[in-house]
């Protein structure tokens, strides 16, 4: 019996109109095809979305969690980049 | 009670009852983690459908009987589901080719049942027919994926097909319940649904590069309560809590 792997998929599965897809997990597939209906099967039997996206992991690059230092370190202390410091007049409802 | 009817509704849900039976053996039996889940929903999906029709005959049985009596407590002859659902799960390949070879067959059939006089009839299969849609796809997509996939698998899809395909013509055999039930506008005339079945799954295999079986003799008796050796097991396993622990709930 062959025992190569399927390759990994990112499963994303937006929950209800309107919203964002977001991402759920990861499962194995064959193919796109496939992936969508384990998709189907694992994540949304339980009635948790109207729309499934399936991306194969490798076509995803991903920063470095050794970066972090210089990647995100540096926002950390510019709270000015905050849009905080503004008098909003009170008829604005939605900022 | 009206015994043409109850008795048409079990041939309807017998089906469904030993078909999700063997789905489940696969619960945490499949052969990835994805397919055991899907195998698994099917199985469920099923047993939901059972559910409503077992219900509908408790109802029409007039005594007092139970859904839960009508599942569990009859005896191997009194089960007239057709000898398709009841073959073991030899192998994936045996799995998905009885799947596909009863899902080419209920889906037409429950878009048949739609249009019963009887109103509850079809309002189940009005609400069956998404999932079964939906077992068809997984069925039929998988007998390609193997038949048409590496030299092994389709060797054993074939083995599959050509064992399961014996077991086909019997469902599309008519019991004394379907007749009197055809006769009044309630059931399905499943005698008119072959020609179509067979295009069906002829398009299918070609296109799964595998060979139609040539076969004359067909294997029958499911739907009179004859069965293969392989119903017994299944349902010593299915009605053990109920035969052990009588009147059990939980």
């Amino acid at each position: 019996m062959s025992t190569k792997n399927w390759p990994l998929w990112e499963i994303f599965v937006r929950s209800k109109n309107g919203l964002e897809h977001r991402h759920f997990g990861s499962l194995h597939a064959a193919d796109a095809e496939m992936a969508l209906e384990n998709a189907r099967d694992v994540y949304t039997r339980r009635n948790e979305g109207v729309s499934i996206w399936v991306v194969e992991s490798k076509h995803i690059t991903a920063s470095n969690p050794e970066n972090n230092g210089e990647l995100f370190e540096p926002a950390q202390d510019k709270v000015y980049r905050h849009p905080t410091f503004y008098d909003l007049p009170d008829e604005v409802k939605h900022m | 009670m009206k015994e043409n009817l109850y008795n048409y509704i079990l041939g309807i849900a017998d089906n469904s009852l030993i078909l999700g039976q063997r789905m489940g053996e696969l619960c945490g039996h499949g052969p990835s983690l994805e397919t055991d889940i899907a195998c698994t929903n099917i199985s469920l999906d099923l047993f939901g459908q059972v559910r409503s029709y077992f219900q509908y005959a408790a109802k029409v049985s007039g005594d007092g009987r139970t859904e839960d009596d009508i599942a569990m407590l009859r005896k191997e002859r009194d089960y007239k589901n057709v000898l398709l659902v009841e073959q073991p799960n030899t192998n994936f390949a045996y799995t998905i080719a009885r799947q596909f070879l009863f899902d080419a067959y209920h889906l037409a059939f429950l878009s048949e049942l739609q249009k019963s006089t009887d109103l509850t009839l079809s309002a189940i299969a009005n609400k069956c027919i998404k999932e079964v849609s939906y077992h068809e796809r997984f069925s039929s997509d998988w007998v390609k994926r193997l038949g048409d996939g590496t030299e092994e698998s389709c060797v054993k899809m074939q083995e599959a097909i050509d064992d399961l395909w014996t077991y086909t013509d019997e469902l599309f055999h008519q019991t004394e319940a379907d007749k009197a039930m055809v006769a009044e506008g309630v059931g399905v005339d499943v005698t008119k649904l072959k020609e179509d079945y067979y295009k069906r799954v002829h398009r299918l295999l070609e296109e799964a590069t595998l060979k139609v079986p040539q076969l004359k003799w067909f294997q029958k008796g499911g739907k009179e309560g004859i069965h293969t050796e392989h119903l017994g097991y299944l349902l010593s396993d299915l009605q053990y809590m109920q035969r052990a622990y009588p009147n059990m709930e939980w």
